[in-house]
């Protein structure tokens, strides 16, 4: 029973990451009907900037939560400003192109990107320092969920409740809907919808960030390639929710999350990854629209 | 983003924020180098000024290359002057034939001009060809964005070397096997994503190609796993043992005739039926299965036809090599092909050899660069989609055209 809350709690834990990463996928995707392929490389970026100002604080002797709030915002401030620059450059010129042109540009993107921070940094993995502290609740919780765990899956919380929040009564969010439903109309309404664009990819972005910040700082260790698999893992969970849909996402990554950590836990964990993509294939070719998405006609 | 070009000190401006911009975006990577365990920071500071100088100038091409493009957009026979130089010879049939008598000429010489170290180049440059080649058939035929082709490649490589080592089979007979496996692997593939297009196939097809690559390496038994399968034989001359030199040319003849053979079949294919159903499925599926084009058979022939070049080089690699491991096929191995498809232009033959040639030869002549390679591969494929996205060199269909007078009219 423990060997089992373990595992639900590990892939709690994951599905949350995969979550706030699908979030981004989604919001794209909802509203240019593009696969950001370049968001892994966000993800990847926020992780690197949150371990460079993490590592400079840590020498200058800030207090841990202190170090792990300013490593966050400076990676949601340095992932945001390369999500604004990647849709700018690589797909707002593409926007009236075929369908498989912004594709391509966001692979070029993604390969640009990786390569980019390989050679800045360097390709082996670099100690990410531990930012969450320890602590204790319940004495023989401890070893089933680490406090690490417990602010990844709050932080994640936080983050879908605020999101969803935004969505639901801001004005930008109102328009963000629009735009996802019928771009033309919401252009024809007055909406401005390259600004809608532009603070999707912020937002996704910045979500992004906050991901990679946590999850590195709880394994320890990141490199130049962690974003192409967790890049696939969301999108994975994107779909498995039905892309385009906001609880959907969530829903995803939680049922990724878990059905890898028990996966693992109880089948074989040299194939881990395998079990990523076996359910993302047989996602897509049983169930293409997700569980919460809807059925799309097709228009000619 | 036209008013650059008219206004010299306005673009001046322009660039000057962009490089502002670029030096704040790329200041904490390109900078700052950490280590959190000796607690030891490196800053690069002569970077910066790097970023700066390049984004700066590199703005001012950037705005040119948007004002070219809009003035260009009404202007329906933007070829480029290689483009109308190339059509220009073909269409002449006694230049046509001469050139590619002259071609073959030095293509059969290569190896006995050059030494060893170039004519191996040369066989992977053509080995990245035929890959390039039947990658085109699905993606640039068909459009169907396959990003796991690496996978065909991977259990041609496999097969040849697993069936020499147990059984002792030999290249000539595997190198139609592998072509079988690689059609017959591409229609398993196909059959599941027929109702899949664009974005979810090429997701999908990328998970299938790391599913193959993760059994390579986790199935340790009988892949070996990671450390990969050594000493494969390479192809024998009627029983002569050749020495290092003599099966590499002996090598480098085998792949120049199965790049010929490649290339004879995809141009047929590209003329016959099949090929214009792959077009008009690329163009619009819908229309075209109203059009009675059976679009299940279409899609499969794309995708087994494809695949199938992609065995047979997977055999010829192993071969060449001598030995294989997982890590030769990586999600990157399938990019690359990607690349070399689409910056030569996807759907024509002319497009993929030029394309490979450039991405496979230049960074091996360039070795200082070659760190660079795959950052140069994935800006080039961003500013080819941006600017050029018809590739280097664009398909061209074949146009029956009516003169009436002056003004012609062109017909399909």
């Amino acid at each position: 029973m423990e060997y089992f809350l373990e595992l639900f709690m590990g892939g709690l834990t994951r599905g949350s990451i995969y979550a706030l990463i699908a979030l981004g996928y989604t919001m794209v995707y909802g509203i240019i009907e593009l696969i950001n392929f370049a968001h892994g490389e966000i993800y990847m970026i926020g992780a690197f900037t949150g371990l460079i100002v993490a590592g400079l604080l840590t020498m200058l002797g800030f207090p841990g939560p202190a170090i792990l709030v300013i490593a966050i915002v400076c990676a949601i401030i340095w992932a945001a400003a390369y999500g604004f620059t990647i849709e700018k450059m690589a797909y707002k010129p593409l926007r009236n192109a075929p369908r498989l042109s912004p594709l391509i540009s966001a692979i070029g993107m993604s390969i640009f990107l990786q390569n980019y921070v390989m050679l800045a940094q360097t390709s082996d993995f670099l100690p990410f320092p531990e930012l969450i502290p320890h602590f204790a609740f319940i004495d023989n919780m401890g070893s089933i969920l680490s406090s690490a765990e417990l602010v990844i899956i709050l932080a994640t919380v936080a983050s879908c409740v605020g999101l969803t929040l935004f969505i639901k009564f801001t004005k930008l969010g109102k328009a963000m809907r629009a735009t996802a439903q019928n771009r033309k109309m919401a252009m024809l309404v007055g909406v401005n919808v390259d600004m809608v664009i532009s603070a999707t990819f912020i937002i996704g972005s910045s979500l992004a960030a906050v991901g990679g910040v946590l999850i590195a700082s709880h394994i320890g260790q990141i490199n130049y390639y962690i974003g192409f698999i967790a890049g696939i893992k969301a999108f994975t969970a994107a779909v498995l929710g039905g892309i385009g849909s906001l609880p959907g996402a969530m829903l995803g990554g939680l049922v990724l999350g878990l059905t890898e950590a028990f996966a693992t836990g109880y089948v074989s964990s040299d194939y881990e990854d395998v079990f990523a993509f076996l359910l993302l294939v047989l996602i897509l070719i049983f169930r293409p629209s997700g569980i919460m998405g809807r059925e799309k006609t097709q228009k000619v | 983003m036209t008013a650059g070009c008219d206004n010299f000190a306005h673009a001046v401006r322009k660039s000057f924020l962009a490089a502002l911009w670029f030096v704040f975006l790329t200041f904490p990577i390109m900078v700052i180098r950490v280590n959190t365990i000796e607690k030891t920071v490196v800053w690069n500071w002569h970077r910066i000024g790097y970023v700066a100088l390049a984004v700066f100038f590199g703005s001012f091409v950037w705005r040119w290359l948007l004002a070219r493009k809009e003035l260009k957009k009404d202007d329906s026979r933007n070829e480029s002057r290689v483009e109308s130089l190339l059509t220009k010879l073909q269409s002449h049939p006694v230049m046509k034939y001469a050139a590619l008598g002259l071609l073959a000429l030095a293509a059969i010489a290569y190896p006995q001009v050059f030494d060893l170290y170039q004519t191996n180049i040369m066989i992977s440059c053509l080995v990245y060809i035929v890959l390039g080649l039947g990658l085109n058939i699905v993606v640039g035929l068909a459009g169907l964005l396959d990003l796991g082709y690496v996978a065909f490649y991977a259990v041609g490589a496999y097969a040849y070397a697993l069936c020499n080592m147990h059984w002792d089979i030999g290249f000539w007979y595997m190198l139609p096997i592998g072509a079988v496996l690689g059609a017959v692997l591409g229609i398993l593939l196909g059959f599941p994503v027929l109702r899949l297009r664009g974005d979810y196939l090429a997701i999908v097809t990328l998970g299938f190609g790391e599913i193959i690559r993760l059994v390579l390496e986790n199935w340790g038994d009988v892949t070996m796993g990671p450390s990969g399968i050594s000493s494969i034989a390479r192809p024998g001359l009627f029983g002569i043992k050749l020495g290092v030199v003599g099966s590499t040319q002996y090598m480098y003849y085998i792949m120049f005739g199965v790049l010929v053979l490649t290339i004879f079949c995809v141009n047929r294919l590209q003329n016959s039926r099949i090929g214009r159903a792959w077009l008009a499925l690329r163009e619009d599926e819908i229309a075209c299965q109203a059009m009675g084009i059976d679009k299940m058979k279409t899609k499969l022939m794309a995708f087994a036809l494809g695949a199938t070049w992609a065995g047979m080089a997977g055999v010829v690699f192993a071969a060449k090599t001598t030995f294989i491991n997982p890590a030769s096929f990586t999600f990157w191995e399938s990019a690359i092909i990607l690349s070399i498809v689409v910056i030569g232009g996807m759907g024509s033959i002319r497009g993929v050899i030029a394309g490979a040639i450039i991405l496979i030869l230049v960074p091996e002549y360039l070795r200082e660069f070659a760190q660079f390679r795959m950052l140069l591969f994935g800006a080039i494929m961003v500013l080819v989609m941006v600017f050029r996205p018809q590739g280097l060199i664009s398909a061209k269909r074949k146009v029956y055209e009516y003169k009436v007078a002056a003004t012609g009219a062109a017909n399909d």
